[in-house]
């Protein structure tokens, strides 16, 4: 059996399943009132893209600022990445942002929740993001090093040249993957009162009392984007094995 | 060369690996080591090489003392090639574009003089087809003599090899000794670590025997292959010489 049908095979099962599932509930549908709500939908949707991306890229940054001091020789430093790693991936995002959002940023008079929003879901995924980069770095042979040296490159121009080619290859799939948690995570954000995806749906439904017709579309919502990018993490993956 | 090497001393985690030892060449152009796994050839050559510091002792090449820290052994490492038993090529870059890394990079040349200079020694050896093929692509031996090739378009004072021909099966390492001898006879110095002991004979205009982190037996070709005064030199020969 060809792999396309295969999952389509299964696609079709699942949806049968739910739809005999759903036929059982006794629910009177109501679409047409949460439709007229579709542009704050929409606008939520592109909240959530807009601070994923936003957070994206912070926490990269982040993540090779906390990469290097894992792999630091001064054990401050390395304290330092260590303790920032483990408190974060220990603990649950729920708290982390009512902690940055109530105590942390109101201490210092941060008062953009967006802002904040996005400066702790960087913070979050900047601990996955870490050891992400450790690994890549890590996954690059010394012999590597050796060779970079005997051609009488510096070590700014080996990493330049030799190391980060290499590594970036290595975790972009792996960063793919964290985008598609982070897109999840981003719907936390609504705990804090930040117009994005969830906290819209969450509204509709107050409104409208459509329960179903609120977070069916999320859920859908969220596959749009997560599904590609899971496509493309393993494209990512496909490709560079091949190189190596 | 003329290399000269006094009371060289190496560890590692507190194994000596080069006990003490000196070495003094000719004006030659080949010097090949020889001896049993584990007696620190490649550690030496890596000291020649400049990759390594060694924690006693001093190598002078032609008079010239090698560097003692890591800046000074950079610009060293400039004027000499390194071949390493693994090719360790960059897997992300083409055949060509290994070649033309150092001399962009390091010696900076143009792009358009970087691959004028690479565009004869591809030919000669046989590899202008492959130049667009990434290491992976390639074969051992095809491998192996691109990374010769890396080495030398830099047109270095010398050339270091650890055992170039080891991970080779027999016909792959024939091309790229052939590619040794011919590079020898066009006059590139050399130092070559290898238990192709036929080679060695041939390639060498001396040989050092390295065993127990020193060098037991030193000399031309000749006088090492028969009746060496060392009886472990000689017992070493005669077990791996048809």
């Amino acid at each position: 059996m060809p792999r396309w049908l295969a999952h389509l095979l299964v696609v079709v099962l699942l949806a049968a399943l739910v739809a005999l599932a759903f036929a059982r509930v006794d629910y009177a549908w109501n679409w047409p009132a949460v439709w007229a709500y579709r542009e704050k939908f929409l606008q939520g949707w592109l909240t959530t893209i807009a601070m994923s991306l936003a957070a994206l890229v912070v926490s990269s940054l982040i993540g090779i600022l906390a990469s290097l001091c894992l792999q630091s020789k001064r054990p401050l430093l390395e304290a330092v990445g260590r303790v920032y790693v483990e408190l974060i991936r220990g603990t649950p995002l729920l708290v982390q942002l009512l902690i940055g959002f109530y105590v942390i940023a109101n201490a210092v008079g941060l008062e953009n929740r967006y802002v904040v929003g996005v400066l702790v879901l960087s913070l979050f995924s900047g601990a996955y993001m870490a050891e992400i980069f450790r690994g890549g770095l890590a996954a690059i042979p010394t012999t590597q090093r050796d060779a970079a040296r005997a051609i009488g490159l510096t070590p700014w121009q080996s990493l330049r040249f030799v190391i980060l080619p290499q590594a970036i290859r290595l975790v972009l799939p792996p960063v793919a993957g964290q985008l598609v948690s982070l897109i999840k995570d981003s719907s936390l954000l609504s705990v804090i009162a930040i117009a994005e995806f969830t906290l819209s749906a969450q509204e509709v439904n107050a409104f409208t009392y459509s329960t179903l017709e609120c977070y069916l579309p999320l859920a859908a919502g969220y596959l749009l984007l997560t599904l590609p990018l899971s496509a493309l993490a393993r494209w990512l993956e496909r490709r560079f094995h091949y190189e190596s | 060369m003329n290399l000269v090497v006094t009371d060289l001393t190496q560890r590692f985690a507190g194994t000596t690996v080069l006990d003490r030892l000196s070495l003094a060449t000719g004006d030659i152009r080949a010097l090949v080591l020889v001896g049993p796994s584990g007696g620190g050839k490649t550690t030496l050559l890596r000291i020649l090489a400049g990759l390594d510091l060694p924690v006693a002792g001093r190598v002078a090449f032609a008079g010239r003392e090698l560097p003692r820290d890591e800046v000074g052994l950079q610009a060293y490492r400039k004027t000499v090639g390194t071949v390493f038993q693994a090719y360790n090529l960059f897997p992300h870059l083409s055949a060509l574009d290994n070649l033309l890394l150092p001399l962009v990079q390091v010696h900076k040349l143009s792009a358009a003089a970087a691959r004028e200079r690479v565009r004869e020694p591809l030919e000669r050896f046989g590899l202008a087809a492959h130049a667009h093929k990434r290491p992976a692509e390639l074969s051992g031996g095809q491998k192996q003599r691109i990374a010769i090739l890396r080495a030398l378009v830099v047109q270095p004072a010398c050339l270091f090899l650890d055992e170039p021909t080891s991970a080779l099966d027999p016909e792959m390492a024939a091309e790229v000794l052939d590619m040794i001898q011919e590079l020898k006879l066009q006059g590139t110095r050399f130092v070559l670590v290898t238990h192709e002991m036929q080679f060695a004979r041939r390639a060498a205009d001396e040989i050092a025997f390295i065993g127990d982190g020193r060098v037991l037996a030193h000399g031309s070709a000749a006088e090492m292959f028969t009746n060496c005064p060392q009886p472990r030199v000689r017992a070493f020969f005669q077990r791996i010489l048809p």
